[in-house]
């Protein structure tokens, strides 16, 4: 139970970025774009949040600045996306691979410029922890889930009822879908595909970028290549795992997030502790892919995703 | 399409890459001649500002070029045959992995032995390229996203192995492995100065040969693309899709855990534990890409990109940021795939101003 106790609040901080970005990939996919460029757009997200913040530092909103940056320079990097895989039609994994290696040269590259090393420069805080003093409390898991937990925690949660209500609850979102469904059809009731297109690769741009900064303020002391190491990937696994659905996505996310911390704490545990911890860290990944399998057969995503717009087919 | 057209756009890419690579460069203030400069000597080992020849850096430019061509082939095989194969970076792990183990646990007379290890990583390889092709053709799940997760399953199997299976002391590296079953050449080293240069062009060479081959020249090559232009023509045809698929992704997975055996034991000599991927498979995608997944393109493609990772230490010793080399990569990557801009930029420039007669250009 002590050991539950020190390991979710760990499992929340892992799970954190990875079910923001999981968000951004389902504004994407559901329009219809496949956005493999997540780990890139968090790696760029992370770069400029954790350089704005070591320049910032150390007045008090440095990390939440950071943060702002970083997602407006997730925004500006999924553009290149944008313009690549929706006007000009490009292969959507290609596009997103190019991505990808951009991002690792060019924050490297930039960190080089700036902080003459192969990484930024250590923040002092980066984010700090906060409490929310009436809930903390409650018996049992006040301690654990209110006191002293990143705020980027508790805004990936209002995120995911937020995207789950503009995805299924308001005229836009049933358009979004429509783009990733069928677009054609989308287009005869007067949708414009593209825009729509556009509106889901930058908000997945947004929402990685968040990711990414918030990786960086609350699991790291400064950028480096490693800062984000394949979360991007494990969070395009998420949206697959938890269906195209926000709350699947969550969940999906949480399950991996205690699956990390589990791999921390597997030498602690009696019945794992003989168990290499290289396979904890396989796992979430054996096990997307198993969850690959379980579905399908049923056609869950987005049926159109992928596929570069053609006004002219039916 | 015409031959010479298909080769302009991605040379164009090309031209387009490095001219934004030189534009950064300059933007941060540094020497875009420095960067030329340092792609010279990585290519000739003449430095211009030393006015020396050193025969090492040709031959380091030969070792960076000879894995990617196999992940580019890799790649190129899965794209002719309809495939997306982004897994080429974990086939090669394991690749990597069959050689080692056919290396330490195997005793066998030299050259036997070498082939022997060869082999062994092909299989591997080519095993792990057929889970995602045989997950794709058995339960229609993309291939692209298995090939992802298995990449890091790959990762983390390769760093239990080097540390528990093969026993590692140092908890980095394999014992070494011995000479029989090497690549290493003391005579190619000592040609160029000692370079790392090995016998691993051999297995490259042949493998550029099997490819064309393969796929230009029989009959099971003519099928498999075909399934990759129109998999539902291809049935109607009489052809077995689903093995089919299962077959190129062998394929593409052997050439991949043929480059693990070149890096293992051509260039290091033991495994290695690695905190992250390499890159060599994004590479692969790159150089398939570029060189139109064609032998001779991968070939061409393979050299560039060769030439660009060789060129990194000596543009940083120039106080370029070496990521410049990975920033002109995917620069050039995006401008192939932009091919659609680019076309309807060369209609334009063909044609005057205004949109091009001869209507939209084909995706």
């Amino acid at each position: 139970m002590n050991l539950l106790g020190t390991m979710i609040p760990i499992a929340l901080v892992n799970a954190t970025p990875i079910v923001i970005a999981a968000l951004g990939g389902l504004f994407s996919e559901r329009s219809g774009v496949v956005n493999i460029a997540l780990e890139g757009i968090m790696m760029v997200g992370a770069f400029s949040a954790a350089s704005v913040t070591v320049l910032l530092e150390p007045a008090a909103s440095a990390g939440y600045l950071g943060m702002l940056v970083g997602v407006l320079a997730g925004v500006a990097f999924s553009a290149l996306h944008a313009v690549a895989s929706i006007h000009l039609r490009a292969d959507q994994v290609v596009s997103g691979t190019a991505l990808n290696i951009l991002a690792g040269g060019l924050t490297v590259y930039l960190c080089q410029i700036f902080f003459g090393q192969q990484r930024s420069d250590a923040f002092a805080t980066g984010l700090s922890k906060i409490s929310i003093p009436a809930l903390a409390r409650l018996p049992v898991i006040g301690g654990v889930l209110f006191r002293d937990v990143y705020p980027t925690t508790f805004a990936a949660l209002a995120l995911v009822l937020a995207t789950w209500f503009a995805v299924y609850r308001t005229p836009l979102g049933l358009r979004l879908r429509a783009c990733g469904e069928h677009p054609q059809a989308a287009a005869s009731v007067g949708i414009d595909v593209l825009r729509m297109r556009y509106l889901g690769v930058l908000l997945s741009g947004a929402l990685a970028g968040l990711a990414g900064a918030a990786m960086v303020l609350t699991q790291d002391i400064q950028y480096t290549i490693g800062s984000v190491h394949g979360t991007g990937f494990i969070a395009l696994a998420c949206l697959i795992f938890g269906k195209w659905n926000p709350f699947g996505a969550l969940g999906a996310g949480l399950f991996f997030g205690l699956s990390q911390a589990t791999s921390i704490y597997a030498k602690d545990i009696p019945f794992l502790h003989a168990v290499p911890q290289d396979f904890f860290y396989m796992l979430p990944y054996a096990l997307t892919v198993i969850a690959l399998l379980a579905f399908s057969g049923k056609s869950v995503g987005p049926r159109a995703a992928g596929e570069p717009y053609d006004a002219g087919r039916r | 399409m015409p031959r010479r057209r298909a080769a302009l756009v991605p040379l164009l890419a090309i031209l387009l890459g490095f001219a934004l690579g030189a534009l950064v460069v300059a933007a941060t203030g540094r020497s875009p001649a420095d960067m030329f400069a340092a792609l010279l000597q990585g290519l000739s080992g003449v430095s211009l500002a030393a006015r020396s020849f050193n025969p090492r850096y040709p031959g380091e430019f030969l070792v960076q070029a000879m894995p990617i061509m196999l992940t580019g082939l890799s790649v190129g095989f899965a794209f002719r045959t309809g495939l997306f194969n982004i897994g080429a970076e974990g086939q090669l792990m394991v690749g990597s992995l069959a050689a080692i183990a056919a290396g330490l646990w195997v005793p066998a007379p030299s050259l036997v032995h070498v082939v022997l290890v060869l082999l062994a990583a092909m299989a591997a390889g080519g095993l792990w390229g057929a889970v995602p092709g045989w997950l794709k053709a058995r339960f229609n799940v993309h291939e692209v996203v298995v090939s992802i997760m298995l990449n890091y399953v790959a990762l983390h199997l390769n760093n239990w192995a080097v540390v528990d299976l093969f026993h590692s002391l140092d908890h980095v590296k394999t014992p070494v492995i011995p000479a029989s079953a090497l690549l290493r050449s003391p005579t190619l080293s000592a040609l160029t100065n000692g370079s790392r240069l090995n016998w691993g062009f051999v297995p490259v060479a042949l493998s550029l040969l099997v490819y064309w081959f393969l796929i230009e020249r029989t009959t099971f090559g003519f099928g498999l693309r075909a399934v990759g232009l129109n998999k539902e023509c291809a049935r109607y045809a009489g052809m077995k899709v689903n093995r089919s698929i299962v077959a190129s992704m062998t394929i593409s997975g052997a050439f991949a855990g043929l480059a693990g055996a070149v890096i293992t034991v051509g260039i290091f000599g033991f495994g290695r534990a690695i905190p992250a991927a390499e890159g060599y498979g994004f590479d692969g995608i790159a150089v398939a890409l570029v060189g139109g997944n064609t032998a001779v393109g991968v070939f061409l493609s393979g050299l560039l990109f060769g030439l660009l990772k060789a060129a990194q230490p000596l543009m940083q010793s120039q106080g370029i940021p070496k990521e410049i080399a990975s920033i002109i990569q995917a620069s050039i990557v995006l401008f192939v795939a932009m091919r659609l801009g680019i076309e309807h930029l060369l209609q334009r420039l063909r044609s005057g101003t205004g949109p091009a007669a001869t209507g939209e250009a084909e995706p």
